[in-house]
């Protein structure tokens, strides 16, 4: 406790000497590093934990709906070039993001507003891509109750669209602030946080990229669900009628 | 315990972050797009069945460590960052190993067979 007491008192007298003025918009930092940008990070750690776990059950029930032999199945409805594509687009949509922050830190405003225009545009290529994936899984057969990978692959792949889609809102409002003129180099951290926050989305989707598409999954069974033994058709009886009781 | 206070040239110098430049990060994109396009070609490749899941994982690592450490800046930013997201990343991995390692004993659920 003495040292966090001890480093922030230091830290104090330190940005008084400066007088203060290059720090107006930054918190008082502590342990040297900014408050804001020490929250974002712990935010992202604590994010990994949220993705960690449903990816984590994901793994755990990826094989399981053949196994039961409960179609649709990840390998007969995944198409592998068009989520390759979608993987490129926000993979390139964290180098327009590093190139927007680069700008705003140049001070040039019009690089930023190219670059984070050209982020959130990838972005929300993204989530279109994502949204007709999913109708098209849906035409398929898939939906969040048809079966256990159905469940965990929509959960999963909704909470990252989600976080996409959070992320190019917060981008256009970055934008918005910025054509108002509400945006120097000296809030580069304003857009150091949003690019931190976007790096992670792109980083999560690296992930799941390689764990839920690419990396292959059991052969589907030569039979029907009439070959599955006599506790299985029950269990799978059951959990249909569980799911069935859900209200979407 | 008292620690050394920590001196304001300190505190300037990570404002005056290294980061690298527009040309580094460019550089690092093609990384990463040829590393991706590598996925899915081997994906594709039967005779790298065998050892496609760990050529996989391997290269998605990579992907994600470039992508922490230059575009984040956490190669370039302060080790308290370092800490702090490398902590998160450790529980997680701890949890994903743990609930796959349960099953798999349980139940002798092999996530990883297929192809």
């Amino acid at each position: 406790m003495a040292t966090a007491i001890e480093v922030v008192t230091a830290h104090g007298a330190g940005a008084a000497s400066h007088g203060g003025d290059d720090h107006s918009d930054h918190p008082p930092p502590s342990a040297g590093v900014n408050s804001r940008k020490m929250l974002m990070w712990l935010f992202l750690a604590s994010d990994c934990m949220f993705f960690g776990t449903l990816i984590a059950t994901y793994m755990t029930y990826r094989n399981r709906s053949i196994e039961l032999q409960m179609p649709p199945y990840p390998n007969e409805i995944f198409d592998i070039p068009y989520t390759s594509v979608s993987a490129f687009v926000l993979l390139m949509s964290s180098l327009t993001m590093v190139l927007a922050l680069s700008a705003i830190k140049r001070n040039d405003h019009r690089g930023l507003r190219v670059w984070i225009s050209a982020t959130a545009l990838l972005g929300a290529i993204f989530v279109g891509g994502q949204f007709f994936e999913f109708t098209t899984f849906a035409r398929e057969g898939l939906t969040l109750s048809s079966n256990i990978f159905g469940s965990s692959f929509y959960v999963l792949t909704g909470f990252h669209g989600t976080h996409v889609t959070i992320g190019v809102i917060w981008l256009l409002t970055l934008l918005f602030v910025s054509l108002r003129g509400g945006l120097s180099s000296e809030k580069a951290l304003d857009v150091e946080l949003a690019g931190l926050y976007w790096h992670f989305v792109d980083i999560v989707w690296i992930v799941i990229f390689t764990l839920v598409y690419l990396v292959p999954y059991a052969n589907p069974p030569e039979g029907g669900a009439e070959a599955a033994p006599e506790a299985l058709i029950q269990l799978m009886t059951l959990g249909q009628r569980l799911l069935a009781t859900l209200p979407f | 315990m008292v620690s050394k206070p920590v001196a304001h040239d300190q505190h300037g110098a990570e404002h005056e972050e290294a980061h690298a430049s527009d040309q580094t990060y460019i550089r690092i994109a093609v990384i990463l797009a040829i590393i991706t396009i590598v996925e899915v070609i081997i994906y594709y490749v039967p005779s790298f069945r065998p050892v496609l899941v760990p050529v996989l994982i391997v290269l998605s690592v990579a992907k994600f460590a470039t992508v922490v450490g230059y575009f984040m800046h956490l190669k370039y930013d302060s080790q308290v960052f370092r800490i702090m997201f490398i902590a998160g990343l450790v529980l997680s991995l701890g949890v994903f190993v743990a609930m796959l390692a349960m099953f798999w004993t349980v139940n002798s659920y092999q996530p990883f067979i297929g192809g």
